[in-house]
């Protein structure tokens, strides 16, 4: 089988700046794997790469089979990324947004709404500006979107951060549940206990660079 | 964008001058053809029967919109050049920066030509004429590319955003001469075309070699400045790959296979 | 495609509903513009009605890149950017639904307006299909120039001044086709407006199809 993201020394630049120096990984379907490493390490930036949102300069990457050097916008339908920030319209309530960012990745209504079942955003939530919803709330919603695109690429960058203890427990839910359903899930997180946990495997990515320091079993990361 | 392909032009560092014997020779050629024209301008040819000495300074007002014209259009043929991908080339981008900012200075040369000119002839510097009026929008549109040029953001961002640029650049200015030209026959405002000298023989003479002159001139230019972005890129990519190196010792890693 | 477009503009629109900034901030402002004018220009009657048009569409232009600022500062917010990389909308229908949406807030802008320079300037109208003409036409021109280079000016710092720049020499001729338009209209002059019209059908068909083929590479960080 094919691996669902494979890099080789890729480099990747924001403006003049190697966030990705060199980067190799290989990530199997159906994997749920940790991005290690400290702030400023590339994490971020490995995502999006996968996401395809950022040119690769240098070096080979394909996720899902598509040529991120020649073609990254393909890849993009087929993924979903939960960044730092939460891409909602403030002016707009819950669910003018999940309409439109749902509608636009071709999710029914019905799906739209079992979505936001899902992460538990209820009934009254939903008529809600987002400008007026605490962080942990849109964190939830942002997840919703995602749920609702049912890509076969997950992407989070540190999902659990801002979350309460409930909300993290749906998030470890979710990745298991789309792992198997057969989508892959890639995440960075610096709580490696709870990570730990969710993950199949472990990579620690330091000075832009990815690398297979000690394949981990799933509880072994310390 | 790959990092090792090797440069169009002769290596040279980023320290070494921007001349070569090409350069030289057109910067000679240029002094020598300048030199000429302003003693044609001002001695050989006669004077208008209307405008009097005056008529002196078409000698460079004409020419440097020629040159300026000539200079978007190619500047625009380049940016289509390097936004087609089968064309797309960085060198195609230089071209463009190089020309477009020739040609914008140029433009601001003729407006100022055109002022004097007005001025003498007429006692104002400006007139809402169709042809002043087209020429400063021009002007205006070329500072508006030139600050999509030094947009801080990616190069390569930059240079696609550019030559869109370009391109609706060439097209606004088709746009404006043909709707301002047609304000104009509805109003018949008297403009300096009413009044433009009878150009024959030696004046026309003086003018071709004039204008001659003055490619010459932008020529010399635009290759300088075509060497000197190359120059930044070059600077750019020596930047990068030490970046790259420091970023990779960070991690303890050597240096990328 | 058409759905899609459909998707952006009502999402723009809805916003705008909730929010209001060009029925609470922008129309005000506009119309600040036409009375500042009045006593700039020392308030003649005469003077006002023969300058009517001309003063009317440089409120419009006001107003109008005030319009496309806001369309686009919506996007610079956190994340959405990415977001509508990553949504699997087409970029062309992103640009038609954008257009669509600053079109409708402009014409709405625009009738608001006219009602003041026929209330404060003395104006009578005599050829209501041409204003209406004029004035569609030229809005449609006016929104696919500025949705071109606001989505230029994206994720630029100097956006604010950029814009600005870049928009007013393109709109420039339709401003002046627009008055032109609008004086027979008016009854200022008696040559005929129908040519000017005919110039901004050309000018807007040039622009929405300069927009739809570029908005996809420009919308591109890199």
């Amino acid at each position: 089988m094919d691996p669902v993201v494979e890099l080789d020394q890729a480099v990747v630049l924001v403006g003049r700046f190697p966030a990705l120096a060199g980067a190799t990984l290989r990530v199997e379907a159906g994997e749920r794997l940790l991005l290690r490493g400290p702030n400023g390490a590339g994490k971020t930036t490995l995502l999006r790469c996968c996401a395809g949102l950022v040119p690769v300069v240098d070096g080979r990457a394909a996720v899902l089979g598509v040529d991120l050097r020649s073609n990254r916008r393909a890849v993009r339908p087929h993924v979903g990324l939960l960044g730092h920030w939460t891409h909602l319209y403030d002016d707009l309530t819950v669910a003018d947004n999940m309409r439109f960012w749902g509608r636009a990745a071709g999710a029914s209504d019905g799906e739209i709404q079992a979505a936001l079942g899902r992460v538990g955003v209820g009934r009254r939530l939903r008529r809600v500006q987002v400008q007026q919803l605490s962080a942990g709330q849109r964190r939830r919603v942002a997840l919703a979107v995602l749920v609702a695109r049912r890509p076969r690429l997950w992407l989070l960058d540190e999902p659990h951060a801002g979350l309460d203890a409930e909300g993290r427990d749906v998030v470890d839910e979710l990745l298991v549940e789309a792992s198997a359903a057969g989508a892959t899930v890639l995440f960075a997180s610096h709580e490696l206990e709870r990570a730990g946990s969710v993950a199949t495997r472990s990579v620690s990515v330091v000075g832009g660079a990815a690398s297979e320091i000690g394949i981990e079993e799933a509880g072994d990361v310390r | 964008m790959a990092l090792t392909r090797p440069s169009l032009l002769p290596p040279r560092s980023t320290a070494a001058p921007t001349a070569s014997v090409a350069t030289r020779l057109l910067g000679g050629m240029s002094v020598v053809m300048i030199a000429v024209t302003v003693l044609l301008a001002l001695a050989v040819t006669p004077a208008d029967v209307v405008q009097g000495e005056a008529v002196r300074l078409m000698y460079a007002h004409l020419p440097t919109i020629w040159v300026a014209y000539g200079s978007f259009l190619v500047a625009a043929g380049a940016s289509a050049l390097y936004l087609w991908p089968r064309t797309r080339r960085r060198h195609w981008d230089r071209v463009a920066g190089a020309t477009a900012e020739v040609g914008t200075v140029f433009t601001a040369l003729c407006l100022v030509t055109g002022m004097l000119w007005g001025r003498i002839t007429w006692g104002v510097y400006w007139q809402w004429d169709a042809r002043l009026t087209t020429t400063l929008l021009l002007f205006v549109v070329y500072l508006g590319y030139l600050a999509v040029r030094r947009l801080p953001a990616e190069p390569v961002v930059r240079s696609r955003r550019s030559a869109i640029t370009a391109l609706i650049a060439v097209v606004n200015i088709v746009i404006v001469r043909y709707s301002v030209d047609w304000w104009n026959t509805l109003h018949q405002k008297a403009s300096l075309t009413a009044s433009d000298p009878e150009i024959t023989g030696e004046m026309l003479g003086a003018l071709l070699f004039a204008f001659v002159s003055f490619t010459v001139l932008a020529s010399w230019l635009i290759v300088h400045r075509y060497r000197l972005i190359r120059m930044e890129e070059l600077r750019d990519e020596e930047g990068l790959l030490r970046a790259i190196a420091e970023r990779r010792a960070e991690a303890g890693l050597g240096v990328a296979g | 495609m058409f759905a899609d477009a459909v998707l952006v503009a009502r999402k723009d629109l809805t916003l705008e509903l909730r929010s209001r900034v060009a029925t609470n901030q922008i129309l005000p402002l506009a119309i600040l513009v036409l009375v500042v004018f009045a006593f700039a220009l020392d308030a003649n009657t005469t003077m006002l009605r023969i300058a009517g048009p001309g003063l009317y569409w440089v409120a419009v232009l006001f107003a109008g890149l005030l319009v496309v600022q806001r369309a686009f500062s919506i996007e610079s917010a956190d994340g959405i950017h990415d977001a509508l990389r990553l949504s699997g909308l087409e970029p062309s229908a992103m640009f038609l639904g954008k257009l669509v949406s600053v079109g409708v807030q402009l014409l709405v802008l625009e009738a608001a307006l006219l009602v003041g320079v026929i209330l404060f300037f003395d104006v009578g109208i005599s050829d209501i299909a041409l204003i209406v003409s004029a004035a569609m036409t030229g809005t449609v021109a006016f929104a696919a120039a500025g949705v071109i280079y606001g989505v230029l000016s994206l994720g630029v710092r100097i956006r604010e001044t950029l814009l600005p720049l870049l928009a007013v020499p393109v709109v420039a001729p339709v401003l002046l086709a627009a008055t032109r338009a609008f004086e027979p209209a008016v009854g200022v002059t008696a040559a005929s407006g129908w040519n000017w019209v005919a110039l901004l059908v050309v000018v807007a068909a040039v622009y929405t199809a300069l927009g739809l083929v570029s908005f996809g590479p420009l919308l591109e960080d890199g």
